[in-house]
């Protein structure tokens, strides 16, 4: 028996993503894009919206395992209801939303961030043929729907298998839509192979680690692993190193150190909106799912993890911070940075505590709107030629100078997402960032939090560098900004707006996501 | 604890809104950008007055309590709420504040002419928003606002030092907001632990709650008083984490580097005294011997640096340092009547350096430079200029009947009575103070006349320097006020450091000792 209604946010978007494929199929050519953007659109609010919804409904009824046994008695695990999985699909979908629109933007003369025929070979006649025919290349949207299906049931999943096949439907659109860059089409698809092998030889673990705890235990299911971590199977070791592998899966999706090396290369080459969606979805979904399975299976374990959880925050911290501060090219340095993220949250995942979901899950919130935002920005800031002709983004950080004499209001709102990446009050990264550290203290990691405001010091460096380029030098030659069908600017306002207000008015959320905040098993 | 008396009216919300009220509208309408100036001027006026207004409802007799106090509840979540109120310390910091702002922006009213309108109304904006926030600072009843703010603090800085600011601006601006962001994250680690050592709760923040209710075994005590004191000590520059204060000031415009180190750095004093005492007396008392004698280091090493120092706005950084020295002296000695010395130099050093700040700043607006080998025999030239330089460079140097004597005095009285050897060394301060005063005087402003026509002052420089003069005389004639209003402060807050002399006792010598000061120096 399968309590279908719990399920809608993820049916509505799977569902709108085949039903994409099918207007690929179906609808003529010039009428595909509008129509995609439009469907892909109203699947992500409506999908937000029965988000909402549900949260009523488990408020007043309490949490639910989605599928039990046929005669409705026993819980099969597979999938789970509670106000944690709410939490995290609303925060995905809340910067679903906001990276549609920086997807679905073109420049006035109708070029978009993609490819005309991906599937041309880069400097082809073919592939000239497609650009200049004006080609769309609009399965990114239903592609993009999948991926955003996979994310919304990586959280919510309650047993191995799904929790494997939430992350392959996340992931392999991903590799496809990497590669789906309008220029430097080379580096994209290298970036897109690298994700593509690094994705898989960390599945590889994850899969692994999902055996070893099935020897443990016998069971997939997180309920039937905790029962037998509880009661003890005397083979703790298979324990230790299947929940250690399944760890390591979780944490490449993250990007935290060791398993970080694919962040810069594909951040880099990924199509610039895929970039800060991926860069944020990604890494709210996989956290997401770090927290069920560390604070329902890993809590057995707690004390082994520690030093595994310790080594790799310190790690992350400090590659982010030191190879971010020798980057040049924006795109590689908002990849550090974010790698840099990923260890602070961490240290709110690592304290085991209830403040430890929320304080990640806010986090998270902040750092996810301010990415998507960051990265919309670099998409409208361009090189031009000699001619003034406009090419692809300036990407390289001396390019952005001068950037608030010639178009302030970008430059502003750039700032506002840095200062947020760099924890200064009145922004939601200073929550987030209080949050996360107050949940670390309390936990008794003061030791973690002093690196970690050390490393965001650090950080600072360079989100303010860039702030003295834009700021405080004349423009160059050789850049500019370029004006867009508006979609981006409405999302980067967006974006900053809320960035703000989760700074200014935190309360609300952090009352909802304090109610919100507890596992199921 | 101490008693909160509520504010009949929000005096403090008002002030606080509309300084930021009014930098926004200033950014963001175009046509006023016109008359930038002015207008930042006449709100930064009507603020001092509304804030002088505020102060009728002040008790004086009653300064040693929060009164003027509004509490808001915030993010009840993490426990904090917007908490304001003022003790005696507060009002004449803040008094301070308002008083310097509007003279910074009649020092200033020149400096972008023939520069884009903008350039003009970006700094008065920010210098309003900066306003904003110094009220808040000293306002704040609640830790984590406090701290939040002193991290605000650092973004008009940025801006001001790295748009307006010298040739190497850009790097100063970095070098000033990485020290202090070092200084500040490590305090948020402080912070953080101190809710979570505290009481806690949907108020958990606020200074009366937390107070004395610290908990944690000795060493964490002394960690989480480290925490705080390592960011007022980078933000009040002590060596050896001064570095950065000859470096911003000798790139930041004249007019920034007077709000920066005539009240900003107070900051760092004002914090130590209002926070790290009262919330971790234990580890203060522990860690009281080195810090004064890091003080004294702070006072001798300055004072060399400063005779040194060949350009002058680095020179008058290090005086600061030195000064500096002096305060940190006083709050950590424990004695009351040094107490009192200190908050009052914080007074009195603000307004001398600020002068003397606002003064290079004219001088250099002249010659072009702030290198005192440009100089020389410029007391023919601009013999008005000469006088003021003269005459803020005494009040620092702790002349009788200026603003400096009396504080520094009253410092070295108290501390004589704790530690004899210190005060001893530290009076070797004073000495340098002289020499590094009148020995760059000599070098600008005595000798032949160079052969160049400058204008002396005209008349709106003439109204700053003459109101800043006068309330340097006043500090030195009749300190009696300002001393009666931040003396109760004091011995609130020097007797957790008290060994065994008793505060009654003190407190009527801290009377004697200021009435005899006042007299001498009116003789």
């Amino acid at each position: 028996m399968i309590d279908w209604a719990a399920l809608t946010p993820t049916l509505i978007i799977l569902g709108s993503a085949i039903l994409g494929v099918v207007f690929e199929a179906f609808v003529p050519r010039g009428a595909r894009r509008p129509v995609q953007v439009v469907l892909a659109m109203i699947a992500v609010a409506s999908s937000l919206v029965t988000v909402v919804w549900r949260w009523t409904v488990v408020s007043a009824d309490g949490p639910t395992s989605i599928a039990m046994a046929p005669d409705g008695s026993t819980n099969v695990g597979t999938f789970v209801e509670d106000g944690a999985v709410l939490a995290f699909q609303a925060i995905i979908l809340m910067c679903a939303l906001v990276a549609l629109l920086v997807i679905a933007d073109r420049t006035e003369t109708g070029e978009g961030s993609f490819a005309a025929s991906a599937a041309t070979q880069p400097g082809s006649t073919d592939e000239r043929e497609a650009t200049v025919a004006n080609l769309q290349q609009t399965e990114i949207f239903p592609l993009m729907l999948f991926s955003l299906g996979g994310m919304l049931s990586f959280g919510a999943a309650g047993d191995l298998l799904t929790l494997f096949v939430s992350l392959e439907v996340l992931s392999l659109p991903l590799y496809v839509l990497t590669a789906t860059a309008r220029r430097r089409r080379a580096l994209s698809q290298e970036a897109a192979l690298k994700y593509f092998v690094l994705g898989a030889f960390s599945s590889g673990f994850f899969l692994m680690g999902s055996a070893l705890l099935y020897g443990f235990s016998g069971s997939l299911t997180y309920r039937g692993i905790a029962t037998k971590v509880l009661s003890g199977t005397g083979m703790d070791m298979l324990l230790i190193a299947g929940v250690t592998l399944v760890l390591v899966g979780l944490l490449f999706k993250v990007g935290a150190a060791p398993f970080h090396a694919w962040t810069p290369d594909t951040y880099q080459g990924a199509p610039t909106p895929i970039t800060g969606y991926m860069a944020a979805g990604t890494k709210i979904a996989a956290f997401a799912a770090m927290l069920r399975f560390l604070y329902v299976i890993g809590t057995g374990v707690q004390w082994e993890l520690t030093p595994v959880l310790w080594t790799v925050i310190i790690v992350t911290m400090c590659i982010g911070t030191v190879m971010g501060l020798l980057q040049t090219d924006i795109k590689r340095m908002l990849a550090y940075s974010s790698i840099a993220h990923a260890g602070f949250i961490l240290i709110g995942v690592s304290s085991f505590s209830q403040q430890g979901i929320s304080a990640t899950a806010f986090y998270l919130l902040a750092y996810g709107i301010a990415t998507v935002g960051a990265f919309g920005i670099v998409t409208l800031v361009r090189e031009t030629d000699a001619e003034g002709n406009i090419l692809g983004e300036a990407t390289a950080l001396e390019k952005w100078q001068g950037l608030g004499k010639t178009n302030p209001l970008l430059a502003i709102c750039m700032t506002v997402f840095l200062l947020s990446f760099a924890g200064i009050p009145l922004t939601s990264g200073f929550i987030g960032k209080f949050e996360a550290f107050t949940a670390g203290v309390a936990a008794g990691n003061a030791v973690l939090v002093v690196l970690a405001v050390l490393a965001s010091a650090a950080t600072a460096f360079f989100y303010f560098r860039l702030i003295t380029y834009m700021f405080f030098r004349d423009p160059v030659e050789g850049s500019q900004t370029v004006a867009s069908e508006g979609f981006s600017i409405v999302a980067i306002i967006a974006c900053a707006i809320i960035t703000i207000l989760l700074g200014v008015f935190p309360q609300p959320v952090l009352d909802f996501l304090g109610e919100a905040a507890v596992f199921m098993l | 604890m101490l008693s909160v008396n509520e504010a009949a009216f929000p005096w403090l919300t008002l002030l606080i809104v509309l300084a930021v009220v009014a930098a926004l509208v200033l950014w963001l309408i175009k046509p006023l950008h016109k008359v930038a100036m002015p207008f930042g001027l006449s709100v930064s006026a009507l603020i001092f007055v509304l804030f002088l207004v505020a102060l009728t409802e002040f008790n004086f007799g009653d300064a040693g309590n929060m009164q003027l106090a509004e509490t808001y509840s915030w993010i009840p979540a993490i426990g904090t709420s917007i908490a304001w109120g003022v003790n005696g310390m507060g009002v004449v910091m803040i008094g301070l504040a308002t008083f310097l702002v509007p003279l910074v922006l009649l020092a200033s009213w020149t400096d972008f002419e023939g520069e884009a309108e903008s350039r003009a109304s970006g700094f008065v904006a920010w210098i309003l928003f900066l306003e904003a926030i110094m009220i808040g600072i000293f306002a704040a009843r609640d830790v984590f606002v406090f701290y939040l703010l002193f991290e605000l603090m650092l973004i008009p800085m940025f801006f001001l030092i790295g748009r307006y600011g010298g040739p190497n601006r850009q790097k100063a601006a970095i070098k000033f907001l990485l020290y202090s962001l070092v200084g500040g994250l490590i305090m948020l680690v402080g912070v953080v632990a101190v809710y979570v050592q505290g009481p806690g709760g949907p108020q958990g923040f606020l200074l009366e709650n937390l107070a004395g209710a610290v908990s944690g075994s000795t060493s964490i005590q002394m960690l989480l008083f480290l925490s705080f004191f390592i960011a007022f000590a980078i933000k009040a520059p002590m060596f050896p984490v001064h570095t950065w204060l000859p470096d911003t000031t000798q790139e930041a415009p004249a007019g920034v580097s007077t709000l920066l180190v005539g009240v900003l750095d107070k900051i760092g004093t004002y914090g130590m005294i209002a926070f790290c005492l009262p919330l971790f007396p234990g580890a203060a008392k522990e860690a009281a011997p080195v810090i004064m004698a890091l003080a004294v280091v702070s006072i001798l090493w300055g004072g060399f640096m400063a005779i040194a120092s060949k350009d002058l706005m680095r020179l008058i950084a290090y005086t600061s340092v030195s000064h500096f020295g002096f305060m940190v002296l006083g709050i950590f000695s424990g004695n009351s009547v040094a107490m009192t010395g200190t908050i009052l130099y914080m007074v009195a050093h603000g307004v001398a350096t600020g002068a003397l700040f606002l003064t290079v700043g004219f001088l250099a607006k002249r010659g072009q430079s702030h290198k005192i080998e440009d100089y020389g025999g410029w007391q023919r030239v601009t013999p008005l200029i000469a006088g003021t330089f003269l005459i803020a460079g005494l009040a620092s140097i702790a002349l009788p009947g200026l603003s400096g004597f009396v504080p520094e005095y009253l410092i070295l009285v108290g501390t004589f009575k704790v530690s004899p050897v210190l005060a001893i060394i530290a009076v070797f301060g004073v000495i340098l103070a002289a020499l590094y005063i009148l020995w760059p005087y000599q070098r600008i402003f005595t000798g032949p006349r160079p052969a160049i026509e400058k204008p002396d002052l005209d008349g709106r420089e003439k109204i700053v320097s003459g109101l800043l003069i006068a309330a340097m005389l006043f500090l030195g004639f009749a300190p009696a006020p300002v001393l009666d209003t931040v003396r109760p402060v004091a011995e609130d807050h020097a007797v957790v450091l008290l060994v065994d002399s008793e505060a009654s006792v003190s407190g009527a010598f801290a009377d004697d000792a200021a009435t005899l000061v006042a007299e001498g120096s009116a003789k």
